[in-house]
């Protein structure tokens, strides 16, 4: 472990009940996050890539403590929230915070940019009115936005303006670690190249960490130093982004990438390189979670489960192909 | 010159708003030849959506309506039929699928039923012959145990196969032009591979041309040949593959390109900054007089905000609306 470790997350589970009712039990759980370990290290960029179900977004609000995980750890700068109350996690609140997806439900129609923005610092009642909209016009300036904006409401807005505007509000509490959940996805492609080098940029700035959620792999690539992939509820994989599209192991990482098109004129419709669908996380294959749609499968695969295991700088595969070390290019 | 299937002649069509006159599409012409993969590329709001919904009449009406222009499919003018004959055109000779498969099926009704039911239509067979005929689309479209199936509800079906379930349901009467709108945005990225190898795959065997409408650059460099990029409600470029993505002309083709992460860029040592397009896209109310891109083109002349361009040939197969066409580098190597 990095000494300057921000985030730290240790076999973090969550398990949603489904089915039962008030006094039934529930009939099964959705294993959403089923033992997951990383950390973050400040100022690091740290992607979480992985298809829709595979517990990314859960893993993001787990680590914010929006929900309450089911067991494991989660420590914030060596303390640990995990079981915090609501009250004495307040005031940490403003070390982490969240940026959506979808502009146009994450921001208050019926409120002003100026309230939206400062928002958290009214929350947190630390300075005088007057400063704070000294502050929000600071914010806005710096994500892109004009002062004369803060008197406008979230509809007068184009979809990249909103996400800056989002933006700006995570900043407005000067937050040490950013959980960014699939915030350029919802951006058309012109406007998804601005909010990213603005992200890039106002990490350099505020030394902030970022836990930066994507199913894009081009964009977690691009926005990364280290990258985790997930399938079913459990990381398979966690890899540099220098060597993550030539040199990661995990065959389930190497499908990702075969499947990815790419924007170049040679490349032809590649094999569709997985067959069938994700199992449901209600019954994941026992073993190794790939185990049925893996090309490599084996006898072990499909009764032990693998862990993650070391296989290069900061480089850790959870495969038990050639004795655990993964695919090997 | 090979015969073209789908001819769209100087098509406008306008959106009457309370707040103004909305052009959606502004004279836009394009052609698909048989057999041809046509790329449609263009962000939200562009017009590409609205360009193919007005091929099949699908326009919504009020508030939108065809303002002007031409629709010839295999020479017939689609825009001077009547509702009953472009009944009989939708689903067996032109047939469409959508980004989202759950919308755009429907929800009380059993997959097969919803294969079945075009053939029953369009060809006036019998029930039974239908679902037999949807057993084997399904089939073909790779959804394991069909016959199982074909009792299924959407609901019951992930978004790929219901994806699956569109393709078979506007693929069984054999159309001669599939529109795909946005196919597999909606997918995960292992899905999307599954459904663009399986559209490439019916279209082969078939004959049949396609129209691929996306915003995405990599799945258009997958499927087409040839590429029309579309800009606030117009055609700006027209180009085969090869030169869309080696030598673009239009600075918005440009500033797409270089807007995109690549993925293995950080395996090759090397992490540019994005070339950003400033700015957003303009308000289709109001009236521009110049060049629609000018406010956010970093090539603006004084020309290009007082009159607008014209769709020129810069060569063979490729054509952009610029006045730098009217200018020094035809050369088409504009940094």
């Amino acid at each position: 472990m990095p000494e300057h470790t921000l985030l730290e997350v240790t076999d973090l589970v969550k398990h949603f009940p489904v089915g039962g009712g008030l006094l039934s039990k529930p009939t099964s759980w959705v294993k959403a996050v089923d033992g997951v370990s990383f950390h973050v290290a400040k100022g690091e960029s740290f992607g979480l890539v992985g298809e829709s179900g595979c517990g990314k977004t859960t893993l993001g609000r787990l680590v914010m403590r929006l929900l309450d995980p089911t067991a494991g750890t989660v420590k914030l700068d060596g303390k640990d929230i995990t079981h915090l109350s609501r009250s004495a996690l307040r005031p940490l609140r403003q070390q982490m915070q969240i940026i959506f997806q979808d502009p146009f439900s994450s921001l208050d129609p019926r409120m002003k940019v100026e309230a939206i923005v400062t928002e958290p610092l009214r929350a947190y009642d630390r300075i005088p009115r007057g400063q704070r909209r000294e502050k929000a016009v600071a914010l806005l300036e710096k994500v892109g936005l004009r002062a004369g904006d803060m008197d406008k409401y979230p509809h007068e807005f184009s979809g990249g303006q909103r996400q800056r505007i989002g933006i700006a509000r995570s900043l407005c509490v000067r937050p040490k670690l950013i959980v960014a959940d699939e915030p350029v996805s919802a951006l058309d492609v012109s406007i998804q190249a601005q909010v990213i080098n603005l992200l890039d940029d106002l990490r350099v700035e505020f030394g902030l960490s970022y836990v930066f959620i994507s199913h894009d792999l081009s964009v977690v690539e691009y926005m990364c130093d280290r990258i985790a992939v997930m399938y079913l509820g459990g990381i398979v994989e966690t890899a540099p982004a220098d060597v993550f599209s030539v040199n990661s192991r995990h065959p389930y990482t190497r499908a990702l990438l075969a499947a990815v098109p790419l924007p170049d004129p040679q490349g032809q419709v590649p094999p569709a390189p997985l067959d069938g669908d994700v199992p449901s996380p209600i019954d994941p294959p026992a073993g190794c979670a790939f185990h049925t749609r893996c090309p490599y499968v084996h006898e072990r695969c499909r009764i032990e489960r693998p862990v993650l295991a070391k296989t290069g700088e900061r480089h850790w595969v959870a495969c038990w192909l050639n004795a655990g070390a993964g695919f090997s290019v | 010159m090979e015969e073209n299937l789908l001819e769209i002649e100087d098509l406008s069509v306008h959106f009457h708003t309370p707040e103004g006159i909305g052009r959606a599409v502004d004279h836009v012409s394009l052609s698909i030849a048989k057999g041809e993969t046509l790329g449609l590329v263009g962000e939200s709001g562009c017009g590409k959506s609205v360009t193919s919904l007005s091929i099949l009449g699908l326009i919504p009406s009020p508030p939108g309506r065809i303002h002007s222009g031409h629709i010839y499919f295999d020479g017939k003018d689609l825009r001077s039929m009547g509702e009953n004959a472009l009944r009989h055109v939708r689903g067996r000779d032109i047939s469409m699928i959508f980004q989202e498969p759950m919308t755009s099926l429907n929800p009380v009704l059993p997959i097969g039923r919803q294969v079945a039911e075009p053939l029953m239509v369009h060809h006036r067979i019998s029930r039974q012959a239908a679902l037999e005929e949807a057993v084997q689309w399904l089939n073909r479209v790779k959804i394991p145990a069909p016959e199982k199936r074909l009792h299924e509800y959407p609901h019951q079906l992930s978004g790929g196969m219901r994806q699956r379930v569109m393709i078979a349901m506007a693929m069984v009467c054999r159309p001669r032009l599939l529109i795909a709108d946005e196919p597999t945005t909606a997918l995960d990225v292992s899905i999307q591979s599954q459904i663009l190898s399986l559209m490439e795959g019916l279209r082969h065997e078939t004959g049949m041309s396609l129209l691929l409408i996306t915003h995405d650059l990599g799945v258009v460099a997958q499927m087409a040949k040839r590429v029309v990029v579309m800009y606030a409600g117009q055609v700006v470029e027209v180009a085969g593959l090869q030169d869309l993505f080696e030598r673009p002309f239009h600075p918005y083709t440009q500033g797409l390109l270089k807007s995109i992460p690549r993925l293995g860029s950080r395996a090759a040592g090397k992490k540019e900054r994005l070339k950003e397009i400033k700015g957003t896209v303009p308000s289709l109310l109001d009236p521009v007089s110049g060049c629609k891109f000018a406010d956010r083109c970093p090539r603006v002349f004084d020309v290009c905000r007082e009159r607008q361009p014209e769709l020129e040939a810069i060569r063979d197969g490729q054509q952009a609306r610029c006045w730098k066409t009217q200018f020094s580098e035809r050369s088409g190597r504009y940094a």
